[in-house]
């Protein structure tokens, strides 16, 4: 193991000094993480971190392939080996402006990307051990970046004089943000809440990513330009003809994110103690309702009680893994394919193991009942079997006869998707939408159907992730920057 | 931050605020609310938008105290600040020529009606107002509505200024007289919109109610304020706050807003304890807020 050595401004990079035969032989580094049932009664993150030798061995392990697939399969194209190659040599601010190039939102991917869908699932070494730690080694050099770089005194590009509205604060509107104020162009972000940073705030719980670290990201955008307004509701507040017309943005990305929380439309669904995951997250999240009553959002006592979230994904970890934290007796996902079909992270999947929330897979609640006075008490649920793949690819759950049970319950929480929000479409003519009601945009350039308008993120798409959201941005912000530049032509 | 121009109240417990809100006064339409937070630790609260002023950049409200954040706010004055304001949210009132239109306001609820009655005078209906309040002291924009309307009852529940009694014993006078009633507005406490919807529904007299349910975003991402109308659920926040009264299942409404009843008494109980305090903490809570950008820690 060679000695860290300090980063540099005139770093000279040093090839990686571990022959390539041997690489393979390193095992992937471990990031440490609390313990499982300390902090399954927290809401401090539950990944730790690397150190700055652990970092340094990891990327060791790095084949350096002539043709990187890692990179080919980010949907922000982060130059991997070319970053990690500068963790090699030590250079970890250099690493870290490497990644900013493509990515202006690294301490957030290295948390929440489901790194085995691309980087990682891409990487070479995965064919035969473990494919590197791309995501823990991003979160490091973000972190190492937040540590040392004084952001006050970031290059700023000369002006162009053009004028970009950004239509929400998540993770698209951000990256598109960054990308256009890296370019010269004056960049406001409005967001209908009261702080920035759409579902990275709302929805995304404290454990899996801090909301310093999106503080963090957000100053760091602030500090290279971009102009952040809360509390305004586009289509509400301000319409995008009146920022075009009136306020003279030159265009305008739409980036509000995916929207209303779809519910079941079985009986039952509206007694006390029923939530959309949505609103189950945002209390805790956004209004810290955890923290009641040193905060004044309220949230009912979870202690001791049963508690179900409805739904695999990882939005239905993050509610079930925040209802242990707030003292669960019971906490389980009631999930109606097999854990094989679950669209969750496996990493989510595994830590919410281990911190004891238990799988409830193929089986389907019929009915919520309550106690006589609006109270849920239990679920009636009906078990499941898989048949055929239906359009998802997945395999269909179909229901067994007779299989009904019960359930008590004192929480239950639907995590089964959203649907778009329409505040945006209805609010402005020409815009055109698909039969779902999200935006049309072209896949490569973001543009819709309005002049000097774009799109991109789940307003889009509908539910996706947000590196999926982010490649959005980067290819709303490379459009955008081509149309105020070099034609106007639509 | 969004500045208190002016503060004063309209009677015990219920303060009228001037707030400098530029691009919501210039958007404002009768019907229509705002969701405030006080300060970094405060919940989001729906407040009906009462009137506003686009040339001077401001809007008003009317605030009853009921629960910890409204005493808060209520006592704010003249140059205090609201951290969050956020609006113009939900849809408008339906303003068109009806013909004949009672609106009824009860308690606070008169302040949320008043607009959508002078939108609909404006648009040339007869406008019948009702106006109901628990005492003399607490009837509100008298005034205001007298110039507004063709007509003014007002009702009080012990009958200590006009006539004793309730808003529905107004309605059904009018019922009974034949008068022609086009369309009804009842905006107050749920059972008085429950009442109002019963006595109307029989008549078969198309009746607006605008609904108060528990909201946090207000935008239609957390459906908190789900409503069952018509069996379905729908959100107050982007499909109403108004729906049609006959389609409205008030006990749901009614019983999703007790879900934090017991966390609300305790909050409420701490502020009583020292009211100064807390107010203390809300300023203090503005400045931090500066200072984290608005993030919560």
């Amino acid at each position: 193991m060679t000695q860290p050595t300090k980063p540099t401004s005139l770093n000279v990079l040093k090839p990686n000094a571990l022959p390539l035969k041997e690489r393979m032989k390193v095992p992937r580094q471990h990031m440490l993480e609390q313990p499982p049932l300390e902090r399954a009664t927290n809401f401090t993150e539950v990944n730790l971190g690397y150190s700055e030798e652990l970092a340094r061995r990891e990327a060791q392990r790095c084949l350096e392939c002539a043709k990187p697939i890692c990179t080919n399969d980010c949907p922000v194209g982060v130059k991997v080996k070319e970053f990690v190659q500068l963790i090699v040599a030590g250079d970890f601010l250099g690493a870290a402006a490497k990644i900013r190039e493509d990515n202006v939102l690294p301490a957030i991917t290295g948390r929440v990307c489901p790194q085995e869908d691309h980087c990682e699932g891409g990487c070479l070494m995965g064919k035969k051990v473990q494919p590197l730690g791309i995501g823990y080694l991003e979160r490091f050099v973000a972190d190492y970046e937040q540590r040392h770089l004084d952001i006050s005194s970031l290059p700023k590009a000369s002006p162009t004089g053009k004028k970009v509205a950004i239509v929400g604060s998540g993770p698209s509107g951000l990256t598109t943000a960054g990308d256009l104020v890296q370019k010269g162009h004056e960049v406001h972000v409005f967001e209908a809440l009261h702080t920035p940073g759409g579902v990275l705030v709302y929805g995304i719980p404290e454990f899996r990513l801090p909301k310093q670290i999106i503080r963090e990201q957000i100053d760091y955008m602030r500090a290279m330009g971009v102009v952040f307004e809360t509390d305004v509701v586009v289509g509400r507040t301000v319409t995008i003809d009146e920022l075009m017309e009136e306020e003279g943005y030159d265009a305008v990305f739409i980036g509000t994110g995916a929207g209303l929380p779809q519910f079941m439309g079985i009986p039952g669904e509206h007694l006390n103690g029923v939530y959309s995951a949505n609103e189950f997250l945002t209390r805790i999240n956004l209004m810290h309702a955890y923290e009641f009553p040193n905060y004044d959002e309220p949230m009912l006592d979870f202690r001791g009680k049963n508690v179900a979230v409805i739904g695999g994904g990882n939005t239905a970890l993050d509610a079930i893994r925040s209802a242990l934290r707030l003292g669960a007796g019971k906490a389980f996902i009631l999930y109606r394919r097999s854990e094989a079909e679950m669209p969750a992270r496996k990493e989510e999947v595994k830590h919410a193991r281990e911190e004891g929330v238990e799988f409830q897979v193929l089986a389907a609640p019929l009915e919520f009942l309550d106690d006589g006075k609006g109270w849920l008490t239990a679920a009636r649920c009906q078990k499941m079997a898989l048949a055929e793949p239906d359009a998802s690819g997945r395999r269909r759950p179909v229901p067994i006869e007779g299989s009904e049970y019960e359930v008590p319950l004192a929480v239950a929480v639907i995590a089964i998707g959203t649907s778009a929000n329409p505040i945006v479409q209805s609010t402005t003519p020409g815009l055109n939408t698909n039969k779902w009601n999200y935006i049309q945009a072209d896949p490569t350039t973001q543009r819709t159907s309005r002049k000097g308008v774009f799109a991109g993120g789940d307003i889009v798409t509908g539910s996706a992730t947000v590196i999926l959201a982010m490649g959005a941005g980067r290819r709303a912000a490379k459009s955008i920057h081509e149309y105020l530049t070099t034609s106007s032509d639509w | 931050m969004f500045k208190i121009q002016h503060a004063e109240f309209l009677a015990p417990g219920i303060k009228r605020f001037v707030i400098e809100a530029p691009r919501i006064a210039h958007k404002y339409k009768p019907g229509q609310f705002v969701i405030l937070r006080l300060y970094e630790r405060g919940e989001r609260i729906p407040i009906t938008i009462e009137h506003s002023d686009p040339e001077r950049g401001t809007i008003r409200i009317v605030v009853q105290s009921v629960g910890k954040t409204t005493n808060l706010l209520n006592s704010m004055n003249t140059g205090d600040s609201i951290l969050n304001v956020v609006g113009p949210l939900g849809k408008p009132s339906e303003i068109e020529k009806f013909g004949t239109v009672v609106v009824m306001g009860g308690g606070v609820g008169t302040a949320m009606a008043y607009p959508t009655a002078v939108a609909l005078k404006n648009a040339g209906n007869r406008v019948i107002a009702i106006v109901g309040a628990r005492n003399k002291e607490l009837v509100i924009l008298e005034r205001e509505l007298r110039e507004s309307s063709d007509t003014l009852m007002i009702t009080t529940d012990d009958g200590s200024y006009a006539d004793k009694g309730f808003v529905t014993d107004k309605l059904r006078q009018l019922i009974e007289n034949g008068t022609r009633i086009d369309l009804v507005l009842a905006i107050g406490p749920v059972p008085m919109m429950r009442a109002v919807a019963e006595m109307t529904r029989k008549e078969k007299i198309r009746t607006i109610v605008s609904l108060n349910p528990i909201m946090i975003d207000g935008t239609g991402m957390c459906g908190g304020c789900r409503v069952l109308v018509d069996g379905k659920s729908e959100f107050a926040c982007v499909d109403g706050p108004e729906f049609d009264a006959h389609r409205v299942d008030f006990s749901v409404l009614v019983q999703r807003n007790s879900t934090y009843r017991e966390a609300e008494k305790k909050s409420m109980e701490e502020f009583q304890q020292d009211p100064n305090k807390q107010l203390e903490t809300v300023h203090a809570g503005q400045t931090g807020a500066c200072a984290l950008e608005g993030v919560g820690r």
